[in-house]
């Protein structure tokens, strides 16, 4: 070859032929991945030793690991998923950046959330916001989420009261959590009393991926409040017809509805026949739907 | 006054022709941009990450320049003969490394300006493409002039390091003076423990050895803020007074050590 062009041609070529070989052969191959990923490093406190003043930037690339960690372990179809890097991640990113904020207050609700969408493990959850207060003990943020770890996910409204009036204690917290903790008290976990904590939540969250999970979850109470009045009108017309309808269409016919009834996120709500209920679909964004906030029974 | 001027700028300049700290900066810019692209990858905290990595990139950057290029400073004098041509000329042998010194601090403080105007170019995107409303939650604004703090003790470390490195090689091969001049960076931020060392054994002589390090070798830990900054606490002025000093204090007795080893230099 005489010219630098057809070098650059020729090179140019040879990549070209070396991407259609990757996409031909990443069509049948996909590379192994453990359930459990390895940590090589067990020890947080060694990395911090051994991270020469780059501590904060490590804790950012340990923080990106976990957030794509617990996005693909929600995502997988894998028998055997777990989540049992998630702690250790969010114990290294904690250790590094103790005050990485969002790494507490993510982390508690990933670990917090129930299975099979992440581990169910809010006692993990409460020790890493507890860490968290304890190094910024100025900072409501962390008690008001162990209140909410104690009054979403494990249902001990008396615990969640008392981290609530805690919160309400330090100087800047907002009024309503005072409110908030005598509401926890009298009406426990009753769905308005959670509407309202995740209506707070939705005004006071400092993120963008906060916000949007406080929308998912009042529009999860207002699609129960829907289901509600659905399921009404289900039995009603069970009641007449002696049998439950073969779908939505048919009790738009009767007038009973004047349209297929869809969900805040514009999903069609489906017809249980086996427990005789409406349900959400399972194609819908807001599904699953909170265990413990269930339709009013029949 | 003339002579070291005249050599910083030699070395200025021949660090520019080799284009070494040029394609480094290159690489700290793209670096920078792509904080951008794997701030995106995180749930929320998009500018802490933008900071936390452009503040890095300064700083491990910037230390590439002053070991690599602070090696071969006086090595590549001697490799090419021309220590003869210059040292028959009226410069001392202390006022060519003075020089070789400023001018090495000259294109560390050029390119770490550089990399600092992108990083803030990046910050300026960040801050108008993001709504309002988040802004207000952010603990401390994305173009925060208090970044400079942590940016100036950056180049305090990195002016240390580079007298260390031009020490090393005014003795010894490049190579070896990078493993000495990493080495000693190393040690540099693993000081503080030497000072805590007696908590953990009970030779009071092991001890008292361990002290002695921690005081002689260079402290480099006190001079990253880097977190502090990005978290917006405050970092006292006091705090930034006294570690630059130590930064002149202990370069000057370094530079010192180097020009009473290369004043003794045969070159036959």
């Amino acid at each position: 070859m005489r010219s630098s062009g057809a070098y650059v041609a020729v090179i140019a070529l040879l990549l070209a032929f070396a991407v259609a070989l990757q996409v031909w052969r990443d069509r049948g191959w996909q590379p192994y991945e453990p359930a459990t990923p390895v940590l090589w490093l067990q020890n947080a406190d060694t990395m911090l030793r051994i991270s020469l003043g780059f501590d904060s930037l490590i804790a950012d690339t340990y923080w990106i690991r976990a957030v794509v960690y617990y996005g693909r372990q929600r995502l997988t179809e894998r028998e055997d998923k777990n989540f049992d890097l998630l702690y250790p991640f969010l114990d290294f990113v904690t250790t590094l950046d103790p005050r990485f904020k969002t790494a507490y207050r993510f982390g508690a609700v990933f670990l917090s959330e129930p299975s099979p969408g992440g581990p169910g493990r809010p006692e993990l959850a409460v020790k890493l916001l507890e860490r968290g207060a304890e190094r910024s003990p100025h900072e409501w943020e962390y008690l008001h989420d162990i209140g909410f770890v104690y009054f979403w996910s494990v249902g001990d409204y008396a615990q969640a009261a008392d981290w609530y009036e805690r919160a309400s204690r330090i100087a800047g917290a907002p009024i309503w959590l005072k409110s908030t903790a005598a509401a926890m008290l009298v009406q426990g976990g009753d769905r308005e009393s959670a509407r309202t904590i995740w209506e707070h939540m939705l005004e006071s969250a400092d993120d963008e991926w906060l916000r949007n999970e406080a929308r998912t979850r009042l529009a999860q109470f207002d699609a129960l409040d829907v289901i509600d009045r659905l399921n009404i009108e289900l039995w009603r017309y069970k009641a007449r017809a002696g049998r439950l309808p073969q779908g939505w269409d048919e009790l738009v016919r009767a007038r009973v509805l004047r349209a297929v009834p869809l969900d805040p996120a514009g999903v069609a709500y489906e017809i249980d026949p086996v427990n005789e209920n409406v349900t959400v679909s399972p194609t819908s964004p807001l599904w699953p739907m909170p265990a413990r906030f269930k339709p009013v029974p029949r | 006054m003339r002579a070291i001027a005249l050599v910083a700028l030699a070395v200025y300049r021949e660090s520019v022709r080799d284009r070494v700290p040029l394609t480094i900066a290159g690489f700290g810019v793209l670096l920078v941009c792509a904080s951008y692209l794997i701030s995106q990858l995180t749930a929320g905290q998009d500018l802490k990450i933008i900071k936390d990595l452009g503040l890095a990139a300064l700083n491990i950057l910037g230390l590439f320049i002053a070991v690599f290029i602070g090696i071969g400073l006086v090595a590549k004098e001697v490799d090419r003969r021309s220590i003869y041509t210059l040292l028959s000329k009226p410069v001392t042998r202390e006022q060519f490394l003075a020089g070789k010194y400023l001018g090495l601090v000259m294109t560390l403080g050029v390119n770490l300006g550089a990399m600092c105007l992108t990083f803030y170019a990046v910050l300026f995107y960040q801050d108008l493409a993001t709504p309002a409303g988040i802004r207000a939650t952010w603990p401390a604004p994305a173009m925060d002039p208090r970044l400079m703090i942590a940016v100036v003790l950056i180049f305090g470390e990195l002016m240390l390091v580079t007298a260390i490195a031009l020490f090393f090689s005014s003795f010894s091969s490049p190579l070896l003076s990078m493993l000495l001049t990493l080495g000693l960076w190393i040690a540099g931020h693993f000081n503080t423990d030497l000072r805590q060392f007696e908590q953990v054994v009970d030779s009071a002589a092991a001890a008292f050895i361990a002290r002695g390090a921690y005081y002689l070798l260079p402290n480099l830990a006190p001079f990253n803020v880097k977190a502090e900054v990005v978290h917006a606490v405050p970092v006292a002025a006091s705090h930034v007074v006294l570690t630059l000093s130590y930064a002149a204090v202990y370069i000057a007795a370094v530079l010192l050590a180097a020009m009473a080893v290369f004043r003794k230099r045969d070159f036959k």
